[in-house]
Formats: C-alpha cells, structure tokens, sequence
C-alpha cells in the first residue's frame, strides 16, 4: 500500500506545472485582476478550516478554526468580488 | 458521504482550472472569475457536508463575520488603491492558513504532519506581516522608501536560524508549546524584515511574490489536514504568482534575488553629468502642437494614479480623435505599483483595452509617432536604461518615447523620480516640460480644444 502523503505530493507537483502553463500566457492587461483571482483561490484555506471550526469541542483548536474561517472568508469573498468589479470595466472598442 | 465530498472536490479543482484558463483572455475573463468563485462555492458546500462537523454556529459567524468585512471593502475600495487592498486580502488569507495550521496540532500528530504543520504556520505568518509592511508601504501609511540598516543580514540571519532550531525542536517535542509559540513568532518578525528593506517602486514584485506564498501556505495547510482541494488549488496559485513574479523582474531586468535583497532606490543617487537644458512649456503652446500632432501616444505611470487623471486623460483622448488623430497608449509592465495596475486604472475610465499596448508594440511605432505624453512616469521612459552603462537601471527595457518626434512630459517638478535616478529624457532636445499637477495640466489641455 503507498502510503497517502505520495498520493499529495504527486498532486502538488501535477499542479505546480499546471499553474505555470495556465499563467504564462496570460497577456500584460490582465496582470492585475489575475493576480487579484489568484488571491481570492488562495482563500480555500476556508475548507481546511471549516472542518476545524465545526467539532463541536470548546477547545483552542475550535477557536482557531473559527477566526481562520472569518480571515479566508474575507480572502475569498473580497478578492472575487474586487475582481469582479475590475473585469466588469474592461471593455473592447466598439465599432 | 465521503466518496462523494471527495467527488466535490475534483469538480471544484476542474472549476479553479477552467476559471484560471479563462482568465487569461480579455474577453472571457469575468467570466472565468465567476467559474472560480462557483468552485470555491463547491468546495466550500462540501466542506459543510462532513461529518465530523457537529456545530455549525462558529462557522457560520465566521462567513457572516469575514464576508461582511470582505464584501464592503471590495465594493468601497477606489481603483487607485487596488494594489494595498490585494496586499491586505492576501495577508489575511496568509493568517489564516497559519492559523489551520496551528488548529491542525494534535498530541498524536506524525512527524511528516508536523513539518507540514511547521510550514503551513511560517509561510502563513511571512505571508501576513509580509502583506501588512506591503499594505503600509503602497498606502504610504508608513514610509514608501527601502529602510535599511547596518547589521541587517546578520539579524536576518540570525532569526533564520531561530526558526530552523525551533522548528527542529518543534518536532522532536511537539507536545512543549514553547517552540511552536517561537516558530510563530519569529516567522511573523520575519515577514517585517523581508519586506522593510524592499523600495516601493519594487513593490510589483513583491505582491506577486507573497501571493505567491498565500498559496503556498495552503498548500502545507492541506498536508497539515489531509485535503486535496487545498493542495491542488494552493499549488495553483503558489505557481501563478511565481510566473508572476519573474515576468516582473524580466520587465525590469533584474533578478529576484536582486530586488529582494538590494535595497534598490534607497537613495544612492550617482552624479551623472546630463548636457542640455530643461525646457518648459505652457499648456497653450502644448496644445497647438497637439492640435497639429496625427500619431500621439499616451505613456502613464504611477504619477497618474496619484493625480486620479485617469478620467481627464479619456477625456482628452476623445478630442484628440475627434481632431483626427490617432492615439494609443504604451503600458510598460512594471509601471504602477501592482503588474497591470495602470491597464486597470485606464479601464475604469473607459478606455478600451485594444487601445492599451504593450511595450514591445509600441516601440517599433515610437518613430512615427508625433507627440509622446508622459503622464507621471519616470524610470519606465528613461533613455539611460538604454545608452548609460553606470545608470543603476542599465539594461531595463524602457519605452523609448524620446525616438517620437516631440515629448511632453507632465510633471509636478524636477525632483527625481522613486528610484532616485536622474533622467536624461529631460535634458533632450526634443522634450517639454509640462509642470503642475497632471490632472490640471491636462484639463488646461481639455478647455484649450473646446
């Protein structure tokens, strides 16, 4: 049985690649509201720490987990919605 | 129920790709910021599917709590501050992976959990004052310049090795909280000290690079609670912003390490000999060689996010085509305070994109244009990137606005620019000085064409 942490790392590396192929392209208009999206992914540390905010027990890591879902939650919902709001202005020529 | 949370899980990480991909194209990009959101959503409903969640009350004041702040801030923040406001959100985001990883701590943990839990806490903590020193230094909230002092490396040094002794302890005695307490501390500390002595004028690549460890620090928060989705979407980002990151650094022909550890623009200032005089101009006089000019291009910088001329600037381009000429603009990538701040600040003011160009598209036109502006930029249309071996920026590639036929630069007054370097565009013999503010400068441009 291989063990569960060479499954991760074979993940990261997978996606380490694909995060570079994905970006090398991206053209120099774009460089802000991507990295600003990009920022907003990052926030997903939300899902790691739901699964710690909810126990149920009243103990330190309950509490840790709870201001991590409020930090990431303001990660991901501002850095979506800042984007959003950039992206909705660029516009082409018309004609 | 797990099969299927872990079913979630892929569609999410298909949806963060998809989302990414589409974000690379002007025209599809809103909507790839929405497929990313829609798997963030996935991720985030599965998350709540798991079992071993029996008290949903913290979590949810958590969403209200971090949502609220999160949303109204996005929606009042002003474009010119864009780069501060991603700088603040990605140290929150950086807190609260060291914060998982501080909860991820359990009596029974393995040692591979353990330095997954140690990284996740460091570059979370990095991350964050990191971000915060970041947020100061574009906020001008605390002092903008490189601060540097004697001793420095050593003290760097020095905390590196703290962290290296108390993370080796760490995970020989996990159950002693003293070192896990010194790890985050010394990490924290050391967010301060990589950035105090980075200038302002560097901070493009400093954002993209602690992006890029936001994600990174989420990707060890995954190793530290076993969750695939964290280290596929960490990794993701981690990868983006370090592309990010050396696009920036070739834009400026320097290296990471370079930037990072320089001190660049901290004001030694060399005495090169420029020949010729300064030649100022008024704004009547600037406006009859407009008015004659068929090819203008449009140069900003930093200088034009602070004068919010953004507007005036469309403005102008407006009349300028009604008179028959043909204007563009050329966005050097490092011009601004975040990569592409000044495409953003130009499309806020409806500017279309078609008509931004990128540095390597306008040079080749530079000879036939007839009058280049230059709104707040300095360094980025420096000739003596190009033709002085002693300028600290020899090498960069500039946008070469002195090959156009005349330069009006437009300028609050002749002290130097960030970098502190002198500049010899303004000595040519084609350049004019437009002094004052930008933004009245060229409304006095405005009225003389209506």
């Amino acid at each position: 049985m291989i063990p569960a942490e060479i499954f991760l790392t074979f993940i990261l590396m997978l996606s380490i690649f694909l995060g570079f192929e994905l970006i090398t392209k991206v053209p120099a208009t774009l460089h802000t509201p991507l990295m600003s999206g990009a920022n907003a992914i990052s926030g997903i540390t939300v899902v790691g720490a739901i699964s710690l905010a909810g126990t149920g027990n009243q103990d330190l890591s309950n509490w840790l987990g709870a201001a991590a879902v409020a930090l990431a939650s303001i990660n991901v919902v501002g850095g979506y919605l800042v984007t959003d709001r950039m992206l909705s202005m660029f516009k082409k020529k018309e004609g | 129920m797990d099969l299927l949370i872990q079913f979630a899980y892929i569609v999410s990480a298909a949806l963060f790709i998809f989302g990414l991909k589409q974000l690379g194209s002007p025209a599809t990009a809103r909507r790839g910021n929405t497929i990313s959101a829609l798997g963030m959503l996935v991720a985030v409903v599965a998350a709540l599917l798991d079992q071993g969640i029996v008290d949903f009350q913290w979590i949810v004041l958590g969403f209200v709590v971090g949502g609220a702040i999160g949303g109204a801030a996005a929606r009042m923040v002003q474009m010119t501050s864009m780069p501060e406001m991603v700088a603040l959100f990605n140290g929150f985001g950086g807190l609260a992976s060291l914060l998982v990883g501080w909860a991820a701590l359990s009596p029974t943990a393995e040692t591979f959990t353990l330095v997954t839990i140690i990284l996740s806490i460091l570059i979370g903590g990095v991350t964050f004052t990191g971000s915060l020193i970041a947020y100061g230094k574009l906020s001008e909230t605390i002092g903008s310049g490189a601060l540097l002092f004697r001793g420095q490396q050593v003290v760097n040094s020095l905390i590196v090795l703290g962290i290296l002794g108390s993370s080796v302890m760490f995970c020989m005695e996990p159950g002693n909280s003293q070192w896990l307490y010194l790890v985050i501390g010394l990490s924290l500390v050391f967010g301060v000290m990589v950035v105090i002595p980075i200038g302002g004028a560097d901070m493009p690549v400093v954002i993209s690079l602690l992006n890029s460890y936001s994600g990174l620090a989420a990707c060890a928060a995954g190793f530290a609670v076993d969750n695939n989705i964290l280290i596929v979407a960490g990794s993701l980002v981690g990868a983006s912003g370090i592309i990010l990151t050396q696009i920036m650094c070739k834009a400026m022909n320097r290296s990471l390490g370079n930037v990072l550890f320089s001190g660049f623009g901290s004001g030694k200032v060399e005495e090169t000999s420029v020949e010729g005089e300064i030649k100022p101009i008024s704004v009547e006089d600037a406006y009859y060689v407009l008015e004659a000019a068929s090819n203008v291009a449009i140069v900003p910088g930093y200088g034009m996010a602070v004068a919010q001329a953004q507007h005036v600037v469309k403005e102008l381009t407006e009349l300028l085509e009604q008179n028959g000429t043909e204007v563009n603009f050329g966005i050097h990538p490092v011009a601004g305070r975040m990569p592409g701040h000044m495409n953003v600040l130009l499309a806020e003011a409806d500017v279309p994109y078609d008509q931004l160009l990128e540095m390597d598209d306008i040079n080749p036109r530079m000879v036939n244009v007839d009058v280049a502006i230059v709104i707040g930029a300095n360094d980025v249309v420096n000739p003596a990137a190009r033709e002085s071996e002693s300028s600290p920026i020899y090498g960069m590639p500039v946008i070469n606005v002195d090959s156009a036929r005349t330069v009006f630069v437009l300028k609050r007054s002749m002290a130097s620019g960030f970098a502190g370097i002198e500049n010899p565009l303004f000595y040519k013999d084609n350049t004019r000085m437009l002094f004052g503010d930008a933004k009245e400068s060229i409304g006095g441009l405005i009225r003389e064409f209506s």
